[in-house]
């Protein structure tokens, strides 16, 4: 890797002009990334943006078409990563016909874990309780748990979630938070996908994705310095805008709306007009949700 | 290949069986139950005894084809195959692990469909039902492994389905149960050669008249076997770590 031995120690995930295609869809566009080592990272963004894509393609199981991957040093969806990240998919991906015990003892089998990691998993998602109950009889929120439960087994280095704080009660969901800056304290590096922007403020760090592009990398103190936004919301709308400056709409103006359709239907002429240039078709994009937030604000 | 892991995974699918006791109760069953209902509609005719034997190889077949491509299909679409496989879980290790649970059970429901053809129907064997019974258990395991194979190919629950009359029908027609097979058209008849099932139907009706020496049994069966691994190893390679 490009990588010098000390940016390794520090990095948990580099990732350079990162492509993927699914379908006849560019999901990613040449994505550049760098999670630091020992954080909880958080991965922003609205559902669609490619937040499952990337962690896909960090964890090992997505076909890429270009750009590198590293993660911990090594390719990602090497072999010797595979004992050293834990991944959780957005849906449960556990046996709904076994118990919870079960279903994490098959898993700690599977890595080659200690016996003790079954317990010290179920604890930390609080699922003592319950760890007899078949996974069918649960709850969504107590499922996810599970899921989560299994990623902790062997104590991975870097910890992948896809949204793991879905629909859980808000006491819990600080709880998990909690438990994942213990986790960043002992050394393990976090990446946390979320499409609630109030848990943004939770994570060491942030990145906020659109569209397959990252729109910012930074801490939250610097993303509000920066914005000048109260939230994390805020920040968002307010990078949308400065992004998309060049084809910015009055800040404040009642009677945009036609003009906008009227600017937008040129656009999109110009636009296929340059089908071949790949850009064009996210401006494009962004430019009607731009609209659209503009309007939401208008009215 | 790493037996911890063979043997987890295999003593996990059969745990997921136990959880589910009308899976259990229909695997074992009903093969028993169509052989039966095979010999009540040819009581008093000399039918039973000529494709009894065979029908003992098919109905096995088909149950483990079905029951094996939809749980594997399930796996890939409830997102635990992509756990695994971002988990040092190889390839081998999840077709092997599926192969011996679902060859196990295969071994119970061939030995509860053949105890039922011998003592209840009735059925006449003059060699050893031993034979019987093994080349039964094969013929699951080829179920099994043709059904992995199959899963792979489907995205959905209602494809996976069709691959049953694609995969199975033509070897129950083509296999000499209905029809004997050295009287099949030419053309036919070479086809019916390469399809492992024949190779049950035609073992079995070894053993049913004692025509023919262990020697030719144990032959027929280490096709089948053979048939069983290729399917084994396709599936094995049909399973991609990466998926777009």
């Amino acid at each position: 890797m490009m990588n010098s031995p000390e940016d390794t120690r520090s990095t948990a995930i580099a990732i350079e002009g990162l492509r993927v295609r699914r379908g006849r869809v560019d999901v990613l566009q040449g994505l550049d990334l760098h999670v630091p080592r020992g954080q909880v990272v958080g991965l922003l963004g609205p559902s669609g943006c490619g937040k499952t894509t990337l962690m896909r393609a960090i964890v090992g199981v997505q076909k890429v078409k270009g750009g590198t991957v590293s993660v911990l040093g090594q390719p990602a969806g090497s072999a010797a990563l595979r004992h050293r990240v834990g991944y959780v998919t957005q849906a449960a991906s556990v046996y709904d016909d076994l118990t919870i015990r079960q279903n994490l003892d098959y898993f700690r089998r599977v890595l080659g874990a200690a016996r003790a990691d079954v317990d010290s998993a179920i604890a930390a998602t609080d699922l003592q309780e319950h760890a007899g109950r078949l996974v069918s009889s649960l709850s969504g929120g107590e499922r996810s748990r599970v899921s989560l439960a299994a990623a902790l087994l062997g104590s991975p280095d870097l910890l992948v979630l896809d949204e793991p704080t879905v629909g859980l009660d808000p006491l819990l969901r600080v709880e998990l938070w909690g438990l994942f800056h213990r986790l960043a304290d002992a050394g393990t590096s976090l990446l946390v996908s979320s499409h609630v922007m109030d848990e943004a403020s939770r994570c060491d760090r942030l990145i906020l994705m659109r569209e397959g592009a990252v729109l910012a990398d930074a801490t939250p103190e610097e993303l509000l310095a920066e914005t000048g936004a109260a939230d994390a919301e805020g920040a968002f709308l307010a990078l949308l805008r400065r992004r998309h400056a060049r084809h910015a709409l009055p800040e404040a103006d009642d009677a945009a709306t036609e003009d906008a359709a009227a600017e937008d239907a040129a656009a999109e002429e110009t636009n296929e007009a340059d089908a071949t240039e790949p850009a064009n078709g996210i401006d494009r994009d962004h430019q009607h949700d731009h609209r659209a937030a503009h309007q939401e604000e208008a009215r | 290949m790493n037996p911890t892991r063979v043997f987890a995974t295999a003593g996990r699918v059969l745990n997921q069986i136990r959880h589910d006791p009308r899976t259990i109760g229909l695997l074992l069953v009903v093969p028993a139950l169509l052989i039966g209902l095979v010999a009540w509609i040819f009581t008093d005719t000399p039918v039973f005894a000529t494709i009894g034997p065979a029908i003992l190889a098919l109905f096995p077949f088909i149950v483990m084809f079905l029951v094996t491509s939809i749980t594997t299909l399930r796996e890939r679409r409830t997102g635990t195959l992509e756990r695994l496989l971002s988990m040092p879980l190889g390839r081998g290790d999840f077709i092997l692990g599926y192969t011996i649970a679902f060859g196990l059970i295969a071994v119970v429901q061939a030995l509860i469909a053949s105890a039922y053809a011998l003592w209840v129907c009735g059925l006449d064997v003059k060699g050893d039902p031993w034979l019987l019974v093994a080349v039964a258990v094969t013929d699951a395991v080829l179920g099994s492994t043709l059904g992995l194979f199959a899963s792979a190919f489907a995205r959905t629950e209602f494809q996976v389905v069709q691959f049953m009359p694609l995969l199975v029908f033509p070897q129950i027609l083509l296999g000499g149960i209905f029809f004997p097979r050295d009287q099949l058209p030419s053309g036919l008849k070479e086809i019916s050669d390469w399809l492992p099932l024949s190779h049950a139907v035609d073992a079995l009706n070894a053993v049913a008249t004692n025509s023919h020496d262990a020697a030719y049994i144990g032959g027929q069966l280490l096709i089948i076997g053979a048939f069983a691994l290729g399917a084994v190893v396709l599936g094995a390679l049909t399973l991609q770590r990466r998926t777009a």
